[in-house]
């Protein structure tokens, strides 16, 4: 009988097997350390409190981008989807912004508004909104006019309609737009965070590229993977299916 | 009660509706039939005040209710929150009496989707009642039901506009139900300048 639960576990353990065999062909620690060869770089960052400091600050940015990117962007393009003229206004922009290199839009608001966490947290916001408008756009079109209808005669609340006819007609959206947003938004942070701010997982990378320690690269690299499989197994993954459990039946 | 004064409704260029005048008084039932594609249940949506693009004016209580061809319920809430979502100002009890009215007892905890269909219609039905609606509209509520259900719903159906006696104004392709449920039959036919009734 197979366990398709295993699957994934067997492809990570043949990831670490690539890459201990790559590590063994290359036979440089300087270049590509064994996996075992991590674990005292990442006891002492422990040890030194570096790492979980480090790993906050990069956390609170990705927090800060993440809530701002959602809610402008479910906004603009919840209201390009539901209005043809917004749409017909903002829509030239967004063509603009989603072919905007995110190297660009970062280094425009590091000039414009100078090395600051203000500048940091607006260039990766920026850099998101248009990928959450796009598919909240989507959504926008797809809303059922029939349970409008309904909302209009029986006279809901705004409050009422948003939260019990609108927003879960929205939740398959919001959920492919967070997800895609969180992996995009934390690889953003860190190009924000190595071109300009002094702390965070970027930070460090920038500083141990500078030093030519791959180990140490590898160690902030995998911390914040690991922090974000975190994020994504107990908050997405869960919100995910309770908004979907009334499809199961 | 309801007093319809229509002069014209157009999609662009074209007149869907001419000059319609019709009122409805209070606990009367109205059958609105015609010809498909006359426009029907545009004439529906212009009542119902879900399409306010025309010209002229209708008046119509503040309390009504809609029953759809489809059942358009909320499939991701509980069956008892479909009615008391819609009227918060309904209490559980009475919510489950309204569900116990139309056959519904003891499965407020399920979703629609655990309905089959004709359990969804009549979902729709307690919703449009639960409110105690001055105003009831219908866009074709049997349709699309097998013989022994749609005879179920229409019994239903009497017996809830019976018992409320809201003003009630449906549309519908069958004479037999018109003639069973309506105290008066208007006839949507095409004219020179949209649809017109007689």
């Amino acid at each position: 009988m197979q366990d398709t639960r295993l699957t994934p576990v067997l492809s990570i353990v043949g990831l670490l097997l690539l890459w201990v065999v790559a590590a063994f062909l290359t036979n440089d620690p300087q270049i590509l350390p064994q996996p075992w060869d991590l674990i005292p770089p990442l006891q002492q960052e422990m040890a030194s409190g570096a790492l979980l400091r480090n790993l906050g600050a990069t956390l609170l940015r990705v927090v800060w981008a993440f809530a701002l990117a959602m809610t402008l962007g479910t906004i603009i393009g919840l209201s390009m989807g539901r209005f043809p003229v917004v749409n017909r206004w903002l829509d030239p922009w967004l063509v603009i912004f989603l072919n905007l290199p995110a190297l660009v839009l970062i280094v425009l608001c590091y000039l414009w508004i100078g090395l600051t966490e203000a500048a940091a947290i607006i260039a990766v916001t920026l850099n998101k909104i248009p990928n959450v408008a796009t598919i909240l756009r989507e959504g926008g079109r797809a809303l059922n006019t029939e349970l409008d209808a309904m909302a209009q005669v029986y006279r809901l609340s705004w409050r009422t309609r948003m939260r019990h006819v609108i927003l879960p007609q929205l939740a398959p959206f919001i959920a492919a737009a967070a997800r895609s947003g969180l992996s995009l938004i934390w690889k953003i942070v860190l190009v924000v965070e190595f071109l300009g701010r002094s702390s965070g997982v970027g930070f460090q990378i920038h500083l141990y590229f500078q030093l030519f320690d791959v180990a140490m690269v590898l160690v902030y690299a995998f911390s914040f993977i690991a922090v974000m499989l975190v994020i994504e197994w107990l908050v997405l993954q869960p919100w995910e299916r309770r908004v979907r459990r009334w499809r199961v039946v | 009660m309801i007093r319809v004064e229509i002069q014209e409704k157009r999609f662009g260029s074209v007149a869907v509706l001419g000059p319609i005048a019709f009122s409805i008084g209070e606990g009367e039932t109205v059958a609105l039939t015609g010809l498909s594609g006359v426009g029907k249940t545009t004439l529906l949506r212009l009542v119902a005040g879900i399409d306010c693009a025309f010209r002229g004016q209708i008046a119509r209580p503040d309390r009504q209710a809609i029953v759809f061809q489809e059942p358009t319920l909320l499939p991701w809430r509980s069956t008892l929150d479909n009615l008391t979502l819609i009227h918060p100002s309904l209490s559980g009890t009475d919510a489950e009496e309204a569900l116990g009215a139309v056959g519904l007892a003891g499965k407020g905890s399920l979703f629609p989707g655990q309905l089959s269909l004709g359990q969804q219609r009549r979902l729709s039905l307690a919703r449009a009642f639960a409110g105690r609606p001055e105003f009831l509209i219908m866009d074709e509520p049997f349709a699309s039901l097998d013989k022994d259900t749609s005879e179920t719903m229409l019994t239903l159906t009497e017996n809830l506009i019976a018992k409320h006696r809201p003003a009630t104004l449906f549309v519908t392709h069958s004479m037999t139900e018109a003639e069973r449920l309506a105290d008066r039959i208007l006839n949507l036919h095409a004219g020179p300048d949209g649809a017109v009734v007689d």
